[in-house]
């Protein structure tokens, strides 16, 4: 099997350290080579494009080059870019610069005062679509060993992983995470809220509007009777988990809702050891819910 | 929220006319007829004018309730050269970059991308409101990045409630705490090996003017 690049972006070095390390884990268990980007630098986010068009476009497009270098056997290179952000961003500058000649052209000018030069060849994927697409959910399942039979999975995609450019799923609907969660056995609670947004830095910037976006979302999982919630993008993740506490106490809620990477429920569904997987990191902790799924069969206590 | 004065109105306190202090209409004389296609021209062609104000995008817009102007309005007014009004407006730095509006818009208008211009627009002339936590958040985000070439979320959080809310950053101590006691936070600085070549890069790309199709 091919060998992935993998583009952490700045959150899977910290709050995200959960999903970096159960998204390894897993790649592991499948017998598929992932290796890090050589000295990558920060995406820009939305931030950097608030600013300046022009550096936020070079900085994303240095990672896509360094791509292009790090493979060295002539093999077209595949960026797995696991935060919905970074993904975004990096694949919006690629079809910007393809697009528009006059992007391409600065950006390209900016890139030669640091003798690098830019040929578009890198593929930036998400591991989501990694895993349905290339490795398959059939193989997936197979290789389940704790099926996760009548956990009801509210899935979370956020906002950037497919508006507007990703081509693995629909902008409106997009179901990959849910036939995933079916493939490890999980039933996926039907939730039309999946791709609306989690209000990003707004938690922090303006919580008044924030928190309550983030409580529309798990008010109406909690309504929809999912059991957990499971995220593939760090922002999302520590939205939804870590502001739980502050939404009870302003709004009058009553949430507690464990909140995952998707990775994470596969490397469980694989029986893989928790302390691989960042369990230990969750604020809200799933153990309970996972400890009452007995070889497939719900026990009730 | 703060409101910057009653929506609708248009403040004129150069005036001499008590009466024309706050009025409803503005004059054309009092608008820059050139902004809506200076502006359409920086957010990838002309489709900007092409909008039909049927409203979907405020309507997608999961933010439009705390906004000053709807998303709607905000294009509307850029078309019509209301300058001053929409660079000073909350709006513009509400916007999360969710791209809902975008993927649903007949018209197919990149608003997310006319958003990122006003923005920009705004900073560069100096006249987006100073004390609002968004923009101070982009830019302490930018100088992070600019000098270490990864983002350090801590340091980031600290030094924007340093700037904006030093009680809010005691309110959120103990969230910090927690993660800090999973392993999640850190105050090391994740810096890149060849930062002088991407500052180079960066000093490079600055000098460039922005993006104009």
């Amino acid at each position: 099997m091919k060998k992935y690049l993998y583009y952490p972006g700045c959150s899977l070095h910290s709050t995200g350290k959960a999903y970096e390390e159960s998204m390894l884990s897993v790649f592991r268990y499948l017998n598929v080579e992932v290796e890090e980007l050589k000295d990558w630098n920060c995406c820009g986010a939305t931030s950097y494009a608030s600013i300046d068009e022009v550096q936020a476009f070079s900085l994303a497009a240095r990672n896509l080059v360094i791509a292009e270098n790090q493979n060295g056997n002539g093999e077209l290179p595949e960026l797995l870019t696991p935060c919905n952000a970074c993904y975004l961003v990096l694949t919006k500058t690629q079809k910007y610069m393809s697009t528009y000649p006059h992007v391409k052209e600065k950006v390209d000018q900016a890139l030669s005062a640091a003798s690098l030069h830019y040929e578009g060849k890198t593929k930036v994927r998400h591991p989501l679509d990694v895993i349905a697409n290339d490795i398959g959910l059939k193989t997936v399942s197979d290789m389940v060993k704790k099926n996760l039979q009548g956990l009801r999975v509210a899935c979370y995609y956020g906002c950037q992983i497919v508006r507007p450019f990703a081509d693995f799923d629909d902008q409106h609907n997009p179901m990959t995470m849910d036939h995933l969660v079916s493939a490890l056995g999980g039933e996926a609670v039907d939730w039309p809220l999946k791709t609306r947004c989690c209000s990003g830095s707004l938690t922090g910037t303006i919580p008044e509007a924030g928190l309550r976006l983030n409580r529309r979302l798990l008010v109406e999982a909690v309504k929809r009777k999912a059991e957990m919630i499971i995220t593939c993008c760090p922002l999302c993740q520590f939205n939804l988990e870590c502001f739980q506490d502050k939404i009870n106490a302003n709004y009058g809620e009553n949430i507690h809702i464990p909140v995952m990477y998707f990775t994470q429920l596969m490397g469980v569904a694989f029986g893989l050891p928790e302390g691989d997987l960042g369990i230990q990191r969750l604020f809200v902790k799933p153990s309970w819910h996972l400890s009452s799924q007995k070889g497939g069969v719900k026990v009730h206590a | 929220m703060i409101s910057l004065f009653p929506l609708g109105f248009v403040e004129n306190k150069s005036s001499p006319d008590p009466r024309d202090k706050m009025r409803k209409i503005k004059y054309e004389s009092e608008l820059d007829l050139k902004f809506g296609e200076q502006m359409a021209a920086k957010a990838y062609g002309q489709k900007l004018l092409s909008c039909i104000q049927c409203g979907t995008c405020s309507s997608t817009c999961p933010l439009s309730d705390y906004m000053d102007y709807t998303p709607r309005k905000i294009i509307a007014m850029t078309r019509e050269g209301f300058r001053d009004e929409v660079l000073n407006s909350l709006t513009i730095w509400l916007c999360s970059s969710c791209y809902a509006c975008t993927v649903k818009c007949p018209r197919q208008i990149h608003i997310t991308d006319v958003m990122y211009t006003l923005k920009r627009e705004a900073i560069a002339r100096g006249v987006y409101p100073k004390r609002y936590p968004i923009p101070i958040f982009s830019r302490e985000f930018f100088n992070i990045v600019r000098k270490q070439g990864r983002n350090s979320e801590a340091i980031l959080l600290i030094k924007f409630y340093l700037k904006t809310n030093l009680f809010m950053m005691f309110k959120q101590a103990f969230m910090g705490l927690r993660l800090m006691r999973t392993g999640r936070f850190s105050f090391k600085r994740d810096k890149i090996e060849r930062i002088d070549k991407l500052q180079r890069l960066l000093k490079a790309a600055e000098s460039i003017e922005e993006v104009r199709t």
